[in-house]
């Protein structure tokens, strides 16, 4: 749309060509924004630790009990920080990983909005608040994943996550509105302290498999876990920022928001047990498959989703407290790692394990890095990684229901993490050095220093765990299970069953790493053999409807403007004349009152023109009856002391006019379009005639009904004292109902916006043709 | 359209036309009248002056291109709902002004009301005329 309407003011509006690049500090400046936030967040530790819960609330709708509240405790804190102290980092290396392009400026703005709407969501302490934060993230991450949007692959995997996600936010929203009626109030913090109340109640299991919908497809749980690994299609910040380390795992942050209100039932233990160790597991396995750096990353993150779905499953203060802990370490370093695949991806040219050795010369501070955050990942001690496992299988075996099944997907887990650890991060920096085109350099300084210090902070939260322990895992284990509780992390727990299994899982993790060529070989020819993919599927769903659309816009909108009003009057008649039978509303009154000699002109007047429209043999005498009958109804409005209505149906009949004058010379030969049929005709006359029968008959019934008057009353008596205006008519439109106005003021607006593309689109095909 | 009567008669009426229309935005609150009355008395007027001296002149006179004029209605009224954010209230409270009010006068009424009803006229101005200019042209 942009060559349109450029001749007018004579300023080019035409596209500007390759935007000037941005200046190197812009990236600095930009990454001060969520930096500065993560330190307003940070003075806030001392409170939230000592239990205290920040609120900020703001009426919305309270008429529905809706309101703009925000409520900062430990949870929302621990994500907060991670929200913003990791965006920062992204901001940075994308400031140097996209400095050629030339959409770094719109980047930017898609990915600021993402991190505002994230920190909107985990800070919101209003259901209906949470929800448009959550839209937003689906919305802002669509616009990211499709970033390079002249790759169909990218636009594929773009609206992929955009239906399956949005399709889930759907879910939610229904799930969030029961769950607020259930509840009695909105407020969050207020429903987690309804509980029991909630568990018993009628609605709790519906509102339990909605909230569940949206909160799998958002964190990618089987089987909903493949528009994920798709979404690779971002830029690997975005991957790294959205894909691993926050928006998937809002999923994960309302599961455990919402654990004090719905946890504890044998619906919930079982559902978020069995689907996050089924992802867990499937999604190691798939992890071992893949050969592209960044796919075996999606995949880890996946399995490392259905972990914390898993343990969320739980009561027990140490399965939680794991959740917790496995949420920090997996965005320390997913994060690293992610950002580090796109420092080899950049530098080296490619992702393909395949073709990567020897990388630690060249790239050394990147090495470490990845080693760093490759050990955290494998659970080394004194990563806190080692802390992370040794908490999960103390979870794991805590959990009264089923220890046998948690703890085996577990260990399972995460003794394929440790080998797609050394996958990632060890195979493709060791050896000799493959003979590449060109030599490899370090990358620059704003690319390394975040997976640098991400993976460095699990190093030493690692040896100082009792600092990540007060800071966030006790008051974030604290919100989620609703009650005080304490937590200690340690590095040694002594020898015992926990420490068993680490040994077994580095044990397991090695002998796979070592077998990994001859399983993904395996793997790989299996998954040819596998009859149906997710992915597959998906696509025959989307044939599947867009063959059902086709045939549907083949059935009612033909492309005949007289199909269009058949069918539009054909389901108003129905529509109306059947709720009129059936409900038995129709009452007719015993004698019409005495008309006035000027009504009974108008309803002639009116009369005339209809019956002139319907005879009429040329356009221009239909069009002056329709006309008529236009004025006749304005007279009726003015008639019946409704001005405003009168001069808006007058002004619509000039506009009217005007329009049908410029397109005349367009439309087909009238006469032709009159001798149509005679069987077509008695077709119209009988749609027409039953039409009027059915509106008239309503309206007869509408008088007939009591006219309540209380409405209008109100409006008498508040139009002047509180809205200052003697215009009932206007006060309502622009002040009492002006949410509503506003509504069909944007319905105009797209409607014109809209038309006038489809008319460009003509014009331009006329001009190529 | 060719003709000198037209061209010489709407030049008067356009101008008529528009300041009529902004007396009908002004005074809608207490009269009959309002921001859309007055955004299709206004387009009408444009449109008028399009038939008489071709879509080229029109959009000259505009100046900005209807589909602006358009979205910055719908800006305008966004931001008059969401001003009373700033004053405690929930979105959409119409907040008001008496300038220079006294005991005998209630003063000079000014309100995000207004505001509001200034977003309406112009969506529908922008809007009609998106319309009516691009039909024009395209046929």
């Amino acid at each position: 749309m942009r060559d349109s309407g450029a001749g007018v003011s004579g300023r080019s509006l035409a596209p500007s060509g390759r935007l000037r690049p941005l200046p190197t500090w812009s990236g600095w400046l930009l990454a001060a924004f969520p930096a500065t936030l993560a330190l307003a967040f940070a003075v806030q530790i001392p409170a939230v630790s000592a239990g205290e819960a920040l609120r900020f609330s703001q009426d919305w709708v309270p008429s529905l009990g809706v309101s703009f509240s925000f409520l900062l405790d430990g949870l929302s804190l621990t994500f907060a920080l991670l929200i913003t102290g990791i965006g920062a980092f992204v901001l940075l290396y994308s400031s140097s990983y996209l400095a050629e392009h030339p959409q770094l400026g719109r980047y930017y703005l898609y990915l600021l909005s993402f991190m505002v709407s994230m920190l909107g969501l985990v800070l919101a302490d209003d259901l209906i608040t949470l929800f448009v934060f959550w839209e937003l993230t689906t919305v802002t991450s669509y616009l990211l994943v499709g970033f390079d949007h002249s790759s169909a692959k990218a636009r594929r995997s773009a609206l992929q996550a955009l239906l399956v996600t949005g399709a889930g936010g759907l879910a939610l929203l229904a799930g969030l509105v029961l769950l607020g009626i259930a509840a009695g109030s909105f407020e969050i913090s207020e429903i987690v302290t309804a509980g029991d109340a909630l568990r018993a109640h009628a609605l709790y299991l519906p509102i339990l498999v909605l909230v569940l919908l949206g909160a799998f497809t958002k964190s990618a749980q089987v089987p909903f876990h493949f528009w994920l690994p798709n979404a690779m299609a971002a830029p690997t910040p975005i991957s790294a920022y959205l894909h691993s380390a926050t928006m998937v795992k809002a999923g994960i942050y309302l599961l455990a928001r919402l654990h004090p209100a719905l946890s504890g039932t044998e619906a919930w233990i079982w559902s978020l047990t069995v689907f996050g160790a089924v992802t867990a597991v499937w999604a190691s396995i798939l992890a071992l498959r893949q050969t592209d750096l960044k796919l075996v990353l999606a995949y880890t993150t996946v399995m490392a989703l259905g972990t914390l779905t898993m343990f969320l499953g739980a009561e027990a203060t140490v399965a939680v407290a794991a959740a917790v802990t496995f949420l920090i370490v997996h965005s320390f370093y997913k994060a690293a790692l992610f950002l580090v695949v796109g420092i080899i991806d950049r530098q080296a040219g490619t992702r393909e394990v395949q073709r990567l050795r020897g990388l630690a010369r060249a790239l050394p501070v990147t090495a470490t890095a990845a080693a760093l955050a490759a050990l955290s990942m494998a659970g080394f001690p004194p990563f806190l990684g080692f802390i992370g496992k040794e908490l999960k299988y103390e979870g794991a075996l805590a959990i009264a229901s089923e220890p046998l099944l948690v703890a085996s997907a577990a260990v399972l887990a995460n003794a394929l993490m440790v080998a797609v650890a050394a996958v990632v991060a060890f195979r493709p920096f060791h050896g000799p050095p493959a003979a590449g085109p060109k030599p490899l350099r370090e990358a620059p300084l704003r690319l390394w220093i975040g997976p640098l210090v991400l993976a460095t902070l699990g190093l030493s939260f690692g040896l100082a765990p009792s600092l990540i322990a007060d800071i966030f895992v006790q008051p974030a284990v604290t919100s989620i299970l609703g009650r005080p509780e304490t937590v200690k992390l340690a590095l040694w727990h002594g020898i015992n069953l926990p420490l068993m299994l680490s040994l077994l899982t580095f044990g397991l993790g090695l002998l796979i790493y070592l077998l990994h060529l001859k399983l993904r070989a395996v793997l790989i020819a299996g998954e040819a053999r596998l009859p149906v993919t997710a992915d597959r599927a998906w696509d025959g769903l989307l044939d599947g409807l867009k063959a059902l659309a086709a045939v549907q816009t083949e059935v009612l909108q033909n492309g005949r403007l007289t199909r269009y009003l058949f069918v539009v009057f054909a389901t108003l008649v129905l529509a109306l004349g059947g709720s009129l039978a059936v409900t038995g509303a129709l009452r007719l009154p015993e004698a019409l009152p005495p008309l006035l000699f000027r009504e009974w002109g108008v309803v002639g007047l009116v009369a005339a023109g209809a019956v002139t429209a319907a005879v009429a043999r040329s356009r221009l005498a239909a069009i002056c009856a329709l006309g008529l009958v236009g004025i006749g109804i304005a007279l009726l409005f003015l008639l019946f002391g409704a001005p405003d209505l009168a001069i808006t149906q007058l002004l619509v009949e000039t506009l009217v006019v005007i329009l049908v004058a410029v397109v005349m010379v367009r439309l087909p030969d009238f006469a032709k379009l009159g001798r149509a049929g005679s069987r077509r005709r008695l077709r119209d006359l009988g749609l027409a005639v039953a039409t009027g029968a059915v509106v008239s008959l309503l309206l007869l019934a509408v008088v007939e009904a009591p006219l309540n008057r209380d409405v209008t009353a109100f409006f008498e008596a508040a139009s002047v004292p509180e809205a200052f205006g003697r215009n009932i008519v206007n006060v309502i439109l622009v002040d009492f109902r002006a949410l509503d106005t506003f509504g069909e003021i944007a319905v105009v607006a797209v409607a014109a916006l809209a038309a006038f593309a489809l008319l460009r689109g003509a014009l331009r095909r006329k001009e190529a043709a | 359209m060719n003709s000198l009567i037209l061209s010489a008669a709407t030049r008067v009426l356009v101008a008529l036309m528009l300041l009529f229309s902004v007396y009908m935005l002004l005074r809608g609150h207490d009269q009959p009248g309002g921001g859309f009355i007055g955004g299709l008395i206004a387009s009408i007027g444009f449109a008028l002056y399009a038939i008489a001296q071709g879509t080229t002149a029109a959009r000259a006179a505009l100046r900005v291109d209807p589909r602006s004029i358009a979205v910055v209605g719908l800006a305008l009224a966004l931001l008059a709902g969401l001003g009373a954010a700033l004053f405690g209230d929930p979105l959409f409270t119409g907040q008001w002004w008496f300038l220079g009010a006294s005991a005998e006068s209630k003063g000079l009424p000014l309100s995000s009301v207004l505001v509001f009803d200034i977003g309406v006229y112009l969506v529908v101005v922008g809007a009609v005329l998106t319309l009516v200019l691009a039909l024009e042209e395209e046929v």
